[in-house]
Formats: structure tokens, C-alpha cells, sequence
């Protein structure tokens, strides 16, 4: 691909960037890379995770200093000292993780964002008027944490907006938002493009790129692999480059013949226990041996509320949670492991995995149930070790050995070796939530292929993930949570993207559900 | 004014002076635990506070340079304190235990040649009229300046936590130093502020205790008021107003512990002793039962080492 | 040139076990400043602190008599700060055990029975476990910081103590100090070397580590309390009980610190007196952490922190020095082992110039 920015150079760009260098202990975070941004520009910054998108924008913004390499703004020569600075400069920033305070409300969140903020009620007054002006609905006295994961992305933007920036960053803005939600959002950003504003656009999301962006700067392994009109490419050619290798995509297959319900959720409700936490109303859902079960939502409508309840985490009424006809509602994570549940939970450090200890010691972790690893209350440490080394090899974790303590393996190799060791015990059901999120391509193939066969094998997979083009990529039948309900439950042919993003906003689709074949009747 | 009227104010002033110190040391504690600090160090702080107060004081002659002695060196602790758990990051909880372990043990050791000296108390500063008033004068109106200071500071700092913008700052940076860091506010500086501000508070408690209260030195003499400052905080729900309350309270039950006695209660001493600690428990499981109103109101990051990475 | 800090990739093993030796050298030199500075030779008063009390066989014993108890509760504090429930409050669970301990000596006073020990063993493990259960309830039921509660009882158990000296439990024959009878003999521990005070507490001790040791390393139980300790969502993703953890930590830290109490009664002291340790709940703190939380370390650190006490003594017979120099050179051992761990996570860099802020990052995110 060309640089095609060398031919077309009109007038000064508003921020140039050239050989940006960054380097961490043991890693080239940004090796010499170029990006040139025009004014009122969209444009994009494409790349998978870790190629270095984050490091890059952090730089821009202050957080981060450049080891070498030069930052020109609207002409000038700057080293952005910080955040501060670089408000002043005029940059705004959107974190994917958002910078926020829960306990605080709208209005003091804001404030916390600006250099000189206003009085407060001044301020207030100021967010009304950016907020008609661009449909960005907000009561400025809310506490953070009653909102919606969308309502406080917008918190950012608005944030950012009353600084009258003139270069906007987006970092993975669409990560937490249902298809619906990114529409509009794009309106805001083409509006803003159009009064003159350049929004740098963080993705790794082709297609919505292609939709919204004028250019593009994509990234590899901390380098600059190209620029392009995303407008004038194939999702392929933009991909190619992003990834670099080619590996073995996910196959679904048909949908199987469904066998039993292994999993069943009957009338599950329960009111939140934390503090900021979501109810949930009369869930009901049945997973089937042999396939593979998609929960598609927004964070923050419940999921996390749900999976506690199935890990057994967070106890339930007996009959409200079912393993292969079996009540366990009431057992805790142990009696559920002996039923053959396997859990894979959404934050990899510290939930699923034990960071200060080594390999070995977390297939202990969850394995001492179903695995041979007590003898008499001791601990048979060669066994353990043996099972551990099986994950490895066939997950193929990258480590430096199975002493390797869990915090230091890459988050991609980490989680082949969660999903790997939790489906080498064999499970009836396998419950995963997120299962690649933040994930490398060629590991989250890996992860896939192996929750595919795994459900070929026969058993019942349940995966509750953000990642919309995931699902439809992998899920046999499909349903989706908003609020702590869910939406009945399609078989993955007969609905479409906006379809689920409708069920994702707790629209109820206007066809009938499907429900499973001739199996389903046999057993009940 | 008649018997029971000089009753009731003797014993309104005994729970001031009970309260005055607590009031101070878990005031200071309040605003260190706002920025996310932990800061099990009160007791040696306070300790460390009452031995320089009164070293101050001796020395010197005068009271007042003796309270700032006391000040400063609970400031000095809570730098050292702030080091270790802010530079070198080391765990608040073995950290602040050994702040007090410490500070009992120097408090002694330069305490030593002061056992059985006293000192001139820090006098009363009337408000002129006001403090003719009968009975309400003499109670309200006629106290050193340490219980001036410590209720105006009250006022000073809840205007301060919910009503300026430092004040804001110091809440973001308790709620979540990931995003304050993010914002670009310096997390480490604002906590050392914060930290340094709760010694500086815990050594004007201890120094009230060593100069106005009995006033003299003796070893361990806190007796274990800066464990109950840092019960009065959780107490608080993290609220100036509240501390004033809770410690007001604490001084109540001190009543008891005196006067108990000479109240007709035939009870032994030492079970009187034990009700300021019993009453700490209390309200300790009243307050924390409520999860969820505790997990609101306590800053998000309390106790957690923070590492500035990018 | 300022220094900063960098993470290491993998925790360095190797200041795992230098951290404490390079906190004790820390130590011995603020102590020869803190001596210069109060006017006395430094080297000398490190002498008599460090070396002289150890200098003959009855010294040695010595030693061993303070470290009994300081092992013994360093051990059951260790179990608990691995899984960070910070059970702060052993000495009030030491004299619970030793009132305990005591009720039951004075109660078969005339007794000559061979199981009047036993009885006094298991009496001290459950009257400090009592102790340890208060906390653990209020935590567990109420939510209650333990910290606070278990520090609290601490003040408890030291006035219900003297209250029972000054009252019930005064020797009737003792002039009216507040003190118990002395012990019949049969309430005694037996000696093991004579000449000494050196008593059968110390193969208990030993026996103790031992147990503990393979608890720890080898057994289901002692991998939960790591995990609740390192990551308490993993405990909860593995099935590990929080609650029972709490329990399991505070019974046992309160029943060994109840066992040290009656250890104390039933050893060196003999009788009930209102200060039946002078401190060692509180040292045992610093004699865990020291120790590494692990039972041989606590072991070794409960000889040196044994050391502390009988120094402090040395220096105020030899030198007219306060026994608060003990808890000052305590107090610095801890600060400066805590201060020294940071290496075991990071390394000094002195050559960058960069800010901490940058120099880091341990990994980088896209």
C-alpha cells in the first residue's frame, strides 16, 4: 500500500508525528512511527491488540514521553509535557478505559477533566448547551455509577467537547456500545468533523472504519505498516496488513442436532448485591449438549451479576440453575465443578487466574475438583505439574516454563492457558465470559477452534461476550441481556447483526423464536 | 449556680477535653484515608506528637511552641510513613503498624526525662462577653485554643472535601487513582498532602493530650486513642460533622470511666476502662454491618498500593 | 542523578532472602547513629545490645525462653497476613491463654496430677482462640474491620487480667500485691536443661513450626490461604470459602498466642501477675513479617527479635539505657525490611534519568 499522503499534501496538517519512538523494558512499544492527521479529519489508527495504538495516543496526550522522535502541532514543534498541556494545546482524549469516578456525579466527573473549570453551576449550564448540540442526553447531577456503560462514554466525550478541541482521540469508542449506540455516535463525530475537528479514531474494527474514517494509519508490532483511504479498501487488503500472518479462522459448521438441555436457567432472578450493581428479572434460557451458545449485550446490563450465579460464586434458589437436570442453584463452585461445570471468568488476572503464582499452581486452582490432584489432603505435586504441561502443549501457551509465574505470561498466552485448562478437565458445560477480550488474532483463532470442538465433542458451551462480530463468528444460537433480562434465544442463521443489536437494547424481535429440534421434546 | 448545674458542666468540659484530642487525630486520618491512604500509624504518631509537644514546651517555656513541636513531628512520621508506602510502596497495613510500634518505642526513649515533670497547660482564651454568659460562657465560650481550632476545623475542612475544587481532587484521587493519573493529577503528591496533613493532625491530638489534658508525660499514654480515631473515621462514614459527633460520644463514655465511681456505680475499675474500647466495637459492627452504605461511602482505593505506570 | 525505580519481569528470589539480612545491617547502623547521637559508643552499646547477651550458655537459654513465645505466635500470625486477615490483637489472645492457662492451675492448686499441664494446655489454646473467635465473628457476621476489634480486645483482656490479680484471683497470702499464688509444681513446665529456665515450650515450639510448615506447603488448606491472600477473587473462583479462611486464621493465631500465654504462666513466670508479656502479641507482628511469613524464617526472626528483648535488658544493667530501645530497634527492623522488599518487585536504576513515571511500565498495551 502507498503512502498517499506525500502526493496530496495540502496545506499544514494538524498534527504530524515522525519516527515516534518508545521502547519498555523488554519491549518496542512504537518503533519510528509516522502519522500525519488534517484538519477536520477522521482518521483512523488500525491495529490488533498490542500492536501499539495505546502507546502511541498516550504520547500525543501527555501520558506517556516519546524516547525520541518529534510531535508537530498545527505547525509547531511541542513536547506535551501532560495531560493538562495537551488540554490546553487543544487535544481531547476518550479512554477505552474511561477515566472516571463512580462515586462522583456527571458534573464533578466533568470538572476533574478540565483545566479551569467554571463554577459549578456555570459549568452545569455549559454541558446543557454541549449536550442539545450534539444529542448527547446526560443529567449532569448523576452519580457516575447509576449510569449505563454508553451514558458515560458520553460523559467523556462531553468532557472533552467543552474544551473546544480541535483533535479529538477515540480510543476503541465502539468496544461498549451496542450497533445502535455507534450509529449515532458516528453522527456526533462526522457533526464535529464537519465544524472542523479532527478525531483520531482508534480501532480494530474494519468495517466501521471503512464507514466512518477518511484515512487511515495502520500499525503492526509498534511499526507503521501503511496508510490507505479505507474508503478505496477491502476489509481483507486492510486486514492483511493488520495481522500480518495468516492463520486458521474459526469454522461454526451447521448448527448440530441438538442434543439434551444440559444447562437450564429457569426464572432466575435476583436483586444486586454491590453496590453498583445491575438486578436481574426472570432469566430462563437452555443451553444443549453440542452447541455452542452466544450472550451478546452492552457491559454493565447484568452479565457479571449472571456469571456470578453460575459460577456458584453468588448462590441462587436450587431450581433456578440446572446441570444435566440436576438443581444446583444453591451448591457452591465445588459441588458444580463434580456436576462437570468449568468456568472461564472474564478478567484473566486475579479472578481466573492467581498472578503471584506459577502454572502449576493455578491448574490446582480450579483443577482440584475434578483431577487427581489431592492424595489424602496432600497436594500430588507431580501429577499437577503433568497436567499442567498437557495445557501448554496443547494450547500451545508461550512461557518460559510451567514455573512461570501466571502475571508474566502475555494476556493472549495466559488466557490459552485458562480456556485450555479449563477444558482439558473435560466439561459437561463450559461457561466463558469474554473469552478474547484483549486478545491477540492468531490466540483468539486458537480459543474459538478449541470452544468449537469442544461443543463437537458434546459438550454444552455458554459464552457471554461484548464482541457482537465474535458471536455471529462462532454461536450456534444466539441470545442477548439488556437490564438483567434476556431476550429469547435465535438460531444464529435467522438473525442478523442489527437484529441482535435490537435484542441488545431490549427490543424484542418481531419474528418467532426458535426453538431446537426434535431432541428437546424427547427429554422433556 | 446550683450543684447539679456545676455537675453537668464539669462533665461537659471532661468529655471536651476527652473529645478534643480524638476529634483532631481522626479528623487528619479522615482527610489520609480521603486521598486513599491507610494510615495505621495514628497511635505512633499521636505518641511521637505528645513527647516532642512536651519536650517543645519544656524547653522552650512556652505551650504554644511546644503544640507546633507536636505538629511537626507527627508530620515527620507521616512523611516517613509516606515514603515508604508512596515511594517505596510498600503494604499500608505492616507499614502503619510499624509506625506505631516505633513511635511507642522512641516516644519512650526520649520521653524518659520527662516522667513526672509537668508543664504550664495551654491557658484558656475567653471570648470576651460572650464568655460571662452564665453556665453556656463557661461552656461554650472558654476554652484553650486547641478546642477552637479543632471544631472550626470541622467546618473548615467539610467546606473544604465538598465545596472546593481541591477538595474534589482530594475525593477523585481516593475514588480512583487510575483515572486521576489518567486526568494527568499528581496521585503521589496529592497523597503525600494528605498524609503529611493526618501526622500534622495526629501530633496536635498528641500534643493536647501531653499538654492539656493531664498534663504531663508518661509512656504508651494514648492508651490506644489512635486506634479509636481510626474506628471514629469508619464511624463517620468518611464525614467531618460525624467524626465531631462520634468523638463528642467517645468523650461521653470517658465520663463514665472517671466518674463512674463517684456515680454509685459498684463496678471495678477496670471494667469501667474497658468501655471505651467495648464502645469502639460497637459502633465499629453498627457502622460496618450495613455493607453496602460502608462500600458507598469509603473511598474506592483505600489501602491500595497505586503505581503510577502509563 | 536521580534514582528510579523498574520493575523486574519475575519477583527477584534471591532479595526474598537478602531483603531481611540487608534490613538487619540497616538496623545496626541507625542503631550506632542513634547511640552517637545519644552521646554513648556506638559500638559498644551494639555489643551489649547484640553479642554480650549471648555471650555465655545461660544467655543462649535465655534467648531460647523469649523466643518460644514469639515463634510460636509469629507462626499463627503468618497463616493469617498470607491470607490478609490482619489479626493484630495476639497479645490480648496471649493473655486470654494465660488467664485461661492460670484459672485452671489455681483452680487444682492442690492438685498433683500429671494432667493438670494438659489441662492448662488446652485450656490457654481455647481461651486464646475465645479471643481470636470475637473478631472473627464480628468480621465475619458484621463486616467489622479486624484490625480495630481484635486491637481493641487487646486493651480488654489486659484489664479483665488485672482486674483478676487485684481481685478474685489475689494471692490471699501475698501482702495485697496483685498478684496470683504461685503455681504448685505440678502446674510448671518441666525444664529440659538444667541450670536454665529453658523449658519443654521450646519442643512444643519446634513441633508447632513443623506442623505448620507442612500445612502450608504441602496441604489444600495452606494453598487457599495463599490464594484468598494473593487474589481473592481467584479464592472465590476456585470455591475457597472467605469466611472460613477468617475463621480458620483467627482460631488458629489466637489458639498458638493462647498457648504462648499459658507457656508464659506456666513457665518463667509461674503465677498470675497483672504484665504477663511485655509485648510479645505485638513483636510476634514484626517477627512474621521478618520471618517471610514462613514458618522456618519465623523461626529464625523470632531468635533475633528474642535477641531485642534480652539487648534492651543488657544495655539498661550495663549502660542505664531504657528498655524502650527495644521497641525503637524493633520498629526499624520492620521499616527498613519493608522499605528492602521493594527490591524483591524492582530494581534501582541509577543511571536513567527519566521520571518513575515512565521507566516502568511493565508491559505495553496497544
Amino acid at each position: 500500500m502507498k503512502n498517499n499522503f506525500d502526493d496530496q499534501e495540502i496545506g499544514q496538517p494538524r498534527l504530524l508525528l515522525q519516527s515516534v519512538t518508545k521502547e519498555f523494558p523488554g519491549c518496542l512499544a512504537n518503533d519510528s512511527v509516522d502519522l500525519r492527521i488534517e484538519p477536520g479529519e477522521i482518521h483512523a489508527l488500525l491495529g490488533e491488540n498490542g500492536a501499539g495504538k495505546s502507546t502511541l495516543v498516550k504520547m500525543i496526550y501527555g501520558i506517556l514521553k516519546p524516547d525520541s522522535g518529534t510531535m508537530i502541532w498545527e505547525g509547531n514543534k511541542v513536547q506535551v509535557a501532560n495531560p493538562a498541556h495537551a488540554r490546553d494545546l487543544g487535544i481531547g482524549m476518550v479512554f477505552q478505559h474511561f477515566s472516571l469516578f463512580e462515586a462522583l456525579t456527571v458534573k464533578e466527573n466533568i470538572a476533574l477533566g478540565m483545566t479551569n473549570p467554571p463554577a459549578m453551576d456555570q459549568l452545569e449550564q455549559q454541558i446543557l448547551e454541549v449536550e442539545t448540540r450534539y444529542g448527547l442526553p446526560l443529567d449532569p447531577n448523576r452519580a457516575v455509577h447509576s449510569l449505563s456503560v454508553g451514558e458515560k462514554q458520553r460523559i467523556e466525550i462531553v468532557r472533552c467537547l467543552l474544551q473546544d478541541p480541535s483533535l479529538l482521540i477515540m480510543d476503541e469508542p465502539t468496544s461498549v456500545l451496542t450497533p445502535q449506540e455507534a450509529e449515532t455516535l458516528f453522527v456526533t463525530l462526522r457533526q464535529l468533523s464537519e465544524e472542523g475537528c479532527s478525531i483520531l479514531y482508534i480501532s480494530h474494527k474494519l468495517d466501521e472504519v471503512r464507514q466512518l474514517c477518511q484515512s487511515a494509519t495502520i500499525l503492526r508490532h509498534g511499526c507503521n505498516v501503511g496508510n490507505c483511504i479505507p474508503a478505496n479498501e477491502t476489509p481483507a487488503s486492510m486486514a492483511a496488513l493488520m495481522i500480518g500472518e495468516e492463520f486458521e479462522v474459526a469454522q461454526r459448521g451447521e448448527h448440530p442436532e441438538a442434543g439434551p438441555v444440559t444447562l437450564e436457567i429457569r426464572s432466575l432472578s435476583r436483586k444486586s448485591e454491590q453496590s453498583f450493581g445491575i438486578d436481574l428479572h426472570d432469566i430462563n434460557l437452555e443451553v444443549h449438549s453440542g452447541e455452542l451458545m452466544g450472550i451478546a449485550g452492552v457491559a454493565g446490563n447484568g452479565q457479571a451479576e449472571l456469571l456470578e450465579l453460575l459460577s456458584g460464586e453468588v448462590l441462587s434458589a436450587a431450581d433456578e440453575i440446572l446441570i444435566g437436570g440436576e438443581s444446583i442453584g444453591h451448591r457452591g463452585s465445588t459441588k458444580r465443578r463434580q456436576q462437570g461445570l468449568c468456568f472461564v471468568p472474564e478478567e484473566r488476572l486475579g479472578h481466573g487466574s492467581v498472578p503471584d503464582m506459577s502454572l502449576n499452581d493455578n491448574s490446582l486452582l480450579s483443577g482440584f475438583v475434578s483431577q487427581p490432584f489431592l492424595n489424602k489432603g496432600f497436594i500430588a505435586t507431580e501429577t499437577v505439574r503433568k497436567f499442567t504441561r498437557q495445557v501448554i502443549d496443547l494450547f500451545d501457551v508461550r512461557c518460559p516454563g510451567q514455573d512461570a509465574l501466571a502475571g508474566s505470561l502475555s494476556g493472549g498466552n495466559l488466557q490459552k492457558f485458562i480456556v485450555g485448562r479449563e477444558i482439558l478437565q473435560q466439561p459437561k458445560v463450559l461457561v466463558v465470559a469474554q473469552p478474547t477480550w484483549g486478545v491477540d488474532a492468531g490466540a483468539a483463532a486458537l480459543i474459538h477452534r478449541a470452544l468449537l470442538q469442544l461443543a463437537a465433542e458434546g459438550a454444552a458451551v455458554l459464552v457471554v461476550s461484548q464482541d457482537l462480530d465474535e458471536l455471529l463468528t462462532i454461536s450456534h444460537r444466539i441470545a442477548a441481556i439488556c437490564g438483567g433480562s434476556m431476550s429469547e434465544s435465535y438460531d444464529i442463521n435467522e438473525v442478523s447483526a442489527e437484529d441482535v443489536g435490537l435484542l441488545m437494547t431490549g427490543v424484542s424481535l418481531d419474528k418467532s423464536s426458535t426453538k431446537p429440534g426434535p431432541a428437546q421434546g424427547a427429554l422433556q | 449556680m446550683s450543684d447539679s448545674m456545676t455537675i453537668l458542666l464539669a462533665a461537659s468540659l471532661t468529655i471536651i477535653g476527652a473529645a478534643t484530642p480524638l476529634l483532631f487525630a481522626a479528623l487528619g486520618e479522615l482527610i489520609t484515608e480521603r486521598s486513599g491512604v491507610l494510615n495505621l500509624g495514628v497511635e505512633g504518631m499521636m505518641l511521637i506528637g505528645a513527647v516532642s509537644a512536651f519536650a517543645g514546651a519544656l524547653i522552650t517555656g512556652n505551650t504554644y511552641i511546644g503544640v507546633l513541636c507536636g505538629a511537626f513531628a507527627g508530620m515527620l512520621m507521616a512523611l516517613l510513613h509516606g515514603y515508604l508506602t508512596l515511594t517505596l510502596m510498600t503494604n499500608q497495613v505492616a507499614t502503619g503498624l510499624s509506625i506505631t510500634i516505633f513511635g511507642v518505642g522512641l516516644s519512650a526513649l526520649i520521653g524518659l526525662e520527662f516522667v513526672g515533670v509537668t508543664v504550664e497547660p495551654l491557658s484558656n482564651l475567653p471570648v470576651p462577653l460572650l464568655s460571662e454568659i452564665p453556665f453556656f460562657g463557661t461552656l461554650l465560650f472558654d476554652h484553650n485554643l486547641l478546642v477552637y481550632l479543632s471544631v472550626a476545623l470541622v467546618f473548615g475542612l467539610s467546606f473544604f472535601i465538598f465545596k472546593t475544587r481541591g477538595g474534589l481532587i482530594l475525593r477523585a484521587v481516593g475514588d480512583s487513582p487510575e483515572s486521576s493519573h489518567a486526568l494527568g493529577y499528581p496521585v503521589i503528591k496529592i497523597r503525600y498532602m494528605a498524609l503529611m496533613f493526618g501526622g500534622l493532625m495526629a501530633g496536635l491530638g498528641g500534643a493536647y493530650l501531653s499538654l492539656i489534658y493531664t498534663p504531663m508525660w508518661s509512656e504508651n499514654m494514648t492508651a490506644g486513642r489512635g486506634w479509636v480515631a481510626l474506628a471514629l473515621v469508619v464511624f463517620a462514614t468518611w464525614k467531618p460533622w460525624r467524626v465531631l459527633l462520634g468523638a463528642y460520644m467517645f468523650g461521653g463514655v470517658t465520663i463514665l470511666q472517671l466518674h463512674g465511681q463517684g456515680f454509685g456505680l459498684d463496678i471495678p475499675s477496670q471494667f469501667l476502662s474497658m468501655l471505651p474500647y467495648l464502645a469502639t466495637i460497637l459502633v465499629l459492627v453498627l457502622i460496618s454491618r450495613d455493607r453496602l452504605k460502608l462500600r458507598e461511602n469509603s473511598p474506592a482505593s483505600l489501602g491500595r498500593t497505586f503505581r503510577p505506570t502509563a | 542523578m536521580s534514582f528510579s525505580l523498574v520493575a523486574r519481569p519475575q519477583p527477584s528470589k534471591l532479595m526474598v532472602y537478602l531483603s531481611p539480612l540487608l534490613a538487619l545491617i540497616l538496623t545496626l547502623f541507625s542503631g550506632f547513629l542513634m547511640f552517637s547521637l545519644m552521646g554513648i559508643d556506638g559500638l559498644d552499646a551494639l555489643y551489649a545490645f547484640f553479642i554480650l547477651p549471648i555471650s555465655d550458655s545461660y544467655g543462649f537459654s535465655e534467648l531460647l525462653v523469649k523466643a518460644i513465645p514469639l515463634i510460636l505466635i509469629g507462626v499463627g500470625l503468618s497463616i493469617g497476613f498470607k491470607a490478609n486477615v490482619w489479626n493484630i490483637g495476639a497479645e490480648g489472645q496471649l493473655v486470654m491463654g494465660a488467664v485461661a492457662a492460670g484459672g485452671v492451675a489455681l483452680f487444682a492448686y492442690e492438685s498433683e496430677s500429671i494432667w493438670v499441664l494438659p489441662a492448662m494446655m488446652i485450656a490457654g489454646i481455647l481461651g486464646g482462640m475465645a479471643w481470636g473467635a470475637v473478631p472473627a465473628w464480628l468480621k465475619t457476621r458484621f463486616n467489622a474491620n479486624e484490625i480495630l476489634t481484635s486491637l481493641m480486645l487487646t486493651y480488654v483482656a489486659g484489664l479483665f487480667l488485672s482486674f483478676l490479680v487485684h481481685g478474685p484471683w489475689r494471692d490471699p497470702e501475698g501482702f495485697n500485691f496483685p498478684e496470683s499464688r504461685l503455681f504448685s509444681e505440678s502446674a510448671l513446665l518441666p525444664i529440659i536443661l538444667e541450670d536454665t529456665r529453658l523449658h519443654i515450650g521450646m519442643i512444643i515450639a519446634l513441633l508447632v513450626v513443623a506442623t505448620i510448615w507442612i500445612l502450608l506447603s504441602k496441604t489444600l488448606i495452606g494453598f487457599q490461604v495463599k490464594v484468598v491472600g494473593s487474589a481473592p477473587r481467584a479464592a472465590r473462583f476456585a470455591g475457597f470459602k472467605e469466611k472460613g479462611l477468617i475463621w480458620f486464621s483467627l482460631l488458629l493465631g489466637g489458639g498458638l498466642a493462647g498457648l504462648a500465654g499459658m507457656i508464659e504462666v506456666s513457665g518463667p513466670i509461674g503465677q498470675l501477675v497483672p504484665q504477663v508479656s511485655p509485648g510479645y502479641g505485638f513483636t510476634a507482628i514484626i517477627v512474621a513479617f521478618v520471618g517471610r511469613l514462613h514458618p522456618l524464617g519465623v523461626t529464625i526472626a523470632g531468635l533475633l527479635l528474642a535477641l531485642s528483648y534480652l539487648g534492651g535488658e543488657t544495655l539498661q544493667i550495663e549502660m542505664g539505657l531504657p528498655q524502650a530501645v527495644t521497641g525503637v530497634f524493633q520498629g526499624m527492623l520492620l521499616f527498613f525490611l519493608l522499605a528492602c522488599d521493594v527490591l524483591i518487585k524492582f530494581r534501582i536504576n541509577m543511571t536513567q534519568k527519566a521520571s518513575k513515571t515512565e521507566s516502568v511500565k511493565q508491559e505495553a498495551s496497544a
